[in-house]
């Protein structure tokens, strides 16, 4: 589809308008933000992630329409707002990106690694080609499908299950991950989100264990990224930033992805998911 | 690791760290909760270009820095910074200030370290990302305070270069558990660049200076 791409271009092209003086600029950010809003190339990954939920695939040439994303087989509505939990059937906690990992090898019969990786895609040469994210010319089926699943949230107040000790784990763990520095540059997530109201040049940091920022920032992925022409997920986000952390490279679907989105849905409790939404 | 030995860890660590934060969790928890984490440090993360799996491994200071959330014990500070002190390594040939145009140039860059990017292309100091420097460039961040007149306020005798070149060769011998990496003391940054940022923030005739 070509759609996203020009309206990606022309959006990014508008960006050196933006006025120089520096107040302003931030204000014009915030402005042009809304504006972007009423027409969020994200509606077309959500429409390619509904078809694809029913479309039968795999080994097993079945659909996705009986995968239990924790309220029951084939239950979507809300579903998003109420991950991570923990899944009796593969006794993990899994967010949303991990718990379709299990129901495409589990229905579909594909392979763990395959599921994993970005194998469905289309033409095109990819960027990098072991990423599970989507890049030039290359369509990630897992980035669709996660669109359309968080879209069936929005609106919906974000409520991670904390009952099961599985889950109270993992909180515990992503918060200590949180505060985990190492590497050569000393970093940790909390060098960037443990204080209120700063900024990496002109990118505002949400400071995650404050509620209000963390919600807005929970509740906003995944998102289309302008800067990037590309959808976003809550899984791409914890690897970039692990990236730019310069820590070697966080693996997708993994339990120390899985137990850091628990502890930043649990920061975000009560507040009102609205995504996929649209980024810088 | 074997379990009893990341159990042992993880129980050592508790009675060191005496753990005041986070009341919510019992002992019991707390200890559980370390050999989770020991564990996904191992797992989850894998090598790639550059980024070693072994960047993960903890430095005394950073296991410190993490374990206690950046507010330290009484003492800890003092004993950080006394150890990262004896790491600065001056340049052999005693000159502190390089050339503050390279400088600028070392200070804009946030090249380096990531696994995208090429080993051997020279790190920068990203350090328009947490400062303000020159009035001239507005893109920057504010984690970091702000170093415009920064020379002009402390002129540029031999102990304020010292001071600057040691704080950027590695931050937390003057503040333990700085958000600043120690940029000499893990080889980010060669002696010779940050006599460059040395110059930037001092010469009185750099922009952040005028």
């Amino acid at each position: 589809m070509r759609i996203d791409r020009v309206l990606a271009g022309v959006l990014v092209a508008m960006l050196p308008c933006l006025s120089p003086a520096q107040q302003d600029t931030l204000k014009e950010i915030d402005r042009y933000r809304q504006l972007l809003q009423e027409s969020n190339p994200a509606e077309l990954y959500e429409a390619r992630g509904e078809e694809l939920w029913k479309t039968r695939r795999g080994p097993k040439n079945a659909s996705l329409e009986r995968c239990d994303l924790g309220l029951g087989p084939g239950v979507v509505k809300g579903a998003y707002v109420r991950l991570p939990r923990h899944f009796g059937d593969t006794d993990r906690v899994q967010d949303a990106e991990s718990r379709l990992v299990t129901c495409m090898v589990t229905l579909q019969g594909f392979t763990l690694e395959e599921a994993k990786r970005n194998p469905f895609s289309g033409t095109g040469v990819p960027m990098i080609t072991t990423d599970p994210f989507s890049g030039v010319g290359q369509r990630s089926v897992m980035t669709d499908l996660i669109a359309w699943i968080a879209s069936q949230s929005r609106g919906m107040t974000i409520a991670p299950p904390m009952s099961h000790p599985k889950e109270r784990l993992a909180y515990q763990a992503g918060e200590r991950l949180f505060y985990y520095r190492a590497g050569p540059y000393d970093f940790g997530c909390v060098t960037c989100h443990g204080e209120e109201g700063k900024r990496i040049r002109l990118q505002n940091l949400p400071k995650m264990t404050n509620a209000k920022d963390a919600q807005r920032a929970f509740g906003t992925w995944p998102g289309y990224r302008v800067s990037e022409g590309e959808l976003r997920s809550m899984q791409w986000r914890m690897w970039e930033c692990v990236r730019q952390m310069r820590f070697p490279e966080l693996e997708f679907a993994s339990d120390a992805s899985i137990a850091l989105i628990t502890y930043l849905a649990k920061q975000a409790e009560g507040g009102t998911f609205d995504a996929p939404a649209i980024k810088r | 690791m074997q379990p009893k030995m990341i159990l042992a860890l993880a129980l050592s660590g508790i009675c060191v760290a005496g753990c005041a934060t986070r009341p919510s969790d019992s002992e019991a928890e707390r200890a559980v909760a370390e050999i989770a984490v020991a564990e996904m440090i191992e797992a989850s993360f894998k090598t790639r270009g550059q980024a070693a799996i072994d960047r993960l491994k903890q430095d005394d200071a950073q296991a410190l820095c993490s374990r206690h959330s950046g507010e330290l014990p009484k003492g800890a500070s003092e004993g950080i910074e006394k150890a990262q002190q004896a790491t600065i390594r001056y340049p052999s040939s005693g000159k502190l200030m390089g050339d503050w145009r390279e400088g600028e140039r070392i200070a804009q860059s946030g090249a380096g370290k990531q696994f995208t990017d090429a080993p051997t292309r020279p790190a920068g100091g990203s350090c328009y990302n947490c400062h303000q420097i020159s009035k001239q460039e507005l893109s920057f961040g504010t984690i970091g305070p702000s170093l415009y007149q920064f020379g002009r306020q402390r002129g540029a005798s031999e102990a304020i270069q010292k001071y600057t070149y040691g704080k950027i060769y590695n931050s937390e011998a003057f503040t333990a558990c700085s958000n600043m990496p120690r940029f000499g003391y893990n080889g980010v940054l060669t002696e010779e660049q940050i006599t460059h940022l040395v110059a930037l923030l001092l010469d009185p005739d750099s922009p952040v200076n005028k």
